[in-house]
């Protein structure tokens, strides 16, 4: 894989494909499971061929989704993992909000707001996958009782309200700060980019003459 | 069933605007199943089968009289036995067409994703318009009766329709035609209602002073009703629900939680619009740039 000259490298194309993989399920999840929860939205069945081929769709591609997230958290956990600076991050968050980022506490690979979103999927999507499993009809509706799938569905539905939230959040981020886009996309981004949203993370690739994503091993 | 009468809708599944009502001078029907007058002789089985061109395979003796075990796709309505012994240590063989209660409130109805796979006309019978099914078992956790079954061959859910082919025409469900005992009556919910009461008399005046309507108000009533000679103890006909009633998990997903979500994910979107026009994106700084370069050069630059 090549990059432009003199750009650092923020996502391997593993991690990249990892991330469309779950990226396009989730979009694909997002729209059948939203046709299937409000009636004002079952037009979005007509993207899948109809209700049954959307219900019939809906949870392979989750299987899909599950297992690609699963390799997500194999690629990231080590960068995601909570620190104090975290906390002095979010103290300072409404600079952040507003753009202002002079004298806001230095950030590695991911911020917390990278992390709350990295960890709250992390909870969300195995439980999105396993109620999902419980009120898949056609292959496992005879392994539970039906007031267990009526809890299992009540738990799917709010989880899926609060991944789609979360999701929000991530989405937009991505739009607000401005070459993170390009970093997921094509895997790069400018030396200023890196300076200015994760210059700790910069200085360690720095220090350790690493081009990223992460510091070459000293 | 198909869809053969439009304009007579109470209910429409998962539709937000009212459906076709004009033609709502219709009286509530009802089917009044009177258990202490079965001989459990599976007429109004066969009957079943014969009006709705349902076959079955032909499965195995279970040690019991009920055949087949259980509802099924094409079981609509199925004869349950139950060997009951009473006070006096006497056997009663309590005997329970079971099938579609036909709620005046249908939580498989109120559970349905797909709009217009599950309607209810002005008459009160609740029909599953297949055309329309998704086959994702939604009814199945929406109903308190567990009778809805999804076919694996077609992916739709069936059960009881009451004939609504039948009654739209002016004439009695099929089961009703074949029971050979006046055990299975059609009519009026009213007119059921009070020959209920004379039979309820009649029991009473025999002995079972527990006798009574089984018409539950969990589900607003039902249009299918049963004359019970133990209505203080309905679960010993074959675990018929004591106080059967939309199920509260269902009542909280297909109620509050629908409009909260979309509100919820509504004001994410627009707070995120918000501040993409007052704060803006957030752009790397010709001075982010070169403290960046500076940063490189003092350390010799990425190898």
């Amino acid at each position: 894989m090549t990059y432009p000259e003199g750009t650092i490298i923020r996502y391997s194309a593993a991690s990249r494909i990892n991330h469309w993989i779950t990226g396009i399920c989730f979009v694909l999840l997002l729209l059948s499971g939203l046709a299937m929860f409000h009636p004002l939205l079952f037009f979005l069945s007509n993207l899948f061929g109809g209700g049954q081929w959307m219900r019939a769709a809906h949870p392979w591609i989750g299987c899909v989704l599950f297992i690609s997230y699963m390799g997500m958290i194999v690629q990231f956990w080590r960068d995601e993992m909570w620190s104090r600076d975290d906390i002095a991050w979010m103290r300072a968050i409404n600079r952040v909000i507003v753009n202002e980022e002079e004298g806001v506490p230095e950030v590695s690979r991911f911020n917390a707001g990278q992390k709350f979103v990295f960890w709250a999927m992390a909870l969300l999507v195995p439980v999105l996958f396993f109620t999902g499993l419980v009120i898949w009809e056609v292959y496992f509706s005879t392994y539970t009782s039906i007031e267990q799938q009526r809890i299992a569905v009540l738990v799917h539905s709010l989880a899926a309200v609060g991944a789609i939230l979360v999701w929000i959040v991530h989405v937009y981020s991505g739009l607000w700060i401005r070459g993170s886009m390009r970093a997921m996309m094509h895997g790069y981004v400018t030396p200023g980019w890196a300076y200015r949203h994760h210059r700790k993370w910069f200085r360690s690739l720095v220090e350790t003459g690493s081009r990223g994503p992460v510091p070459r091993r000293q | 069933m198909s869809d053969l009468q439009s304009q007579d809708y109470i209910r429409r599944s998962a539709t937000t605007l009212t459906p076709p009502m004009a033609r709502d001078h219709e009286q509530e029907v009802a089917k009044l199943i009177d258990v202490t007058r079965c001989i459990g002789c599976k007429a109004c089985q066969s009957a079943c089968m014969e009006w709705n061109n349902l076959r079955p395979e032909v499965g195995h003796f279970e040690g019991s009289y009920e055949n087949p075990m259980d509802l099924s796709p094409s079981v609509w309505t199925l004869m349950r036995f139950a060997e009951w012994e009473n006070e006096n240590g006497n056997l009663e063989w309590l005997i329970r067409k079971d099938g579609c209660m036909h709620c005046e409130d249908p939580g498989c109805l109120k559970a349905c994703p797909a709009p217009g796979a599950i309607v209810q006309y002005a008459n009160g019978i609740v029909d599953f318009i297949s055309e329309e099914c998704i086959g994702c078992g939604y009814c199945v956790k929406g109903c308190p009766f567990d009778v809805p079954r999804i076919s694996k061959e077609d992916h739709k859910s069936y059960k009881c329709t009451l004939c609504s082919d039948r009654v739209g025409v002016g004439l009695e469900p099929a089961c009703v035609k074949a029971c050979p005992t006046g055990a299975i009556m059609f009519g009026s919910k009213t007119d059921m209602t009070d020959w209920a009461q004379e039979r309820i008399k009649d029991l009473k005046s025999r002995g079972f002073e527990q006798a009574g309507l089984y018409d539950p108000p969990g589900v607003s009533g039902t249009h299918v009703m049963y004359v019970l000679h133990h209505a203080d103890k309905p679960s010993i006909y074959s675990g018929l629900p004591e106080n059967p009633h939309i199920s509260n998990f269902v009542g909280l997903w297909k109620g509050l939680i629908k409009p909260v979500a979309l509100a919820g994910m509504a004001f994410g979107v627009l707070t995120g619009f918000l501040h993409w026009i007052t704060a803006g994106p957030n752009e790397v700084q010709p001075e982010d740039d070169a403290e960046a370069q500076r940063l490189l050069h003092s350390a010799d630059g990425p190898k």
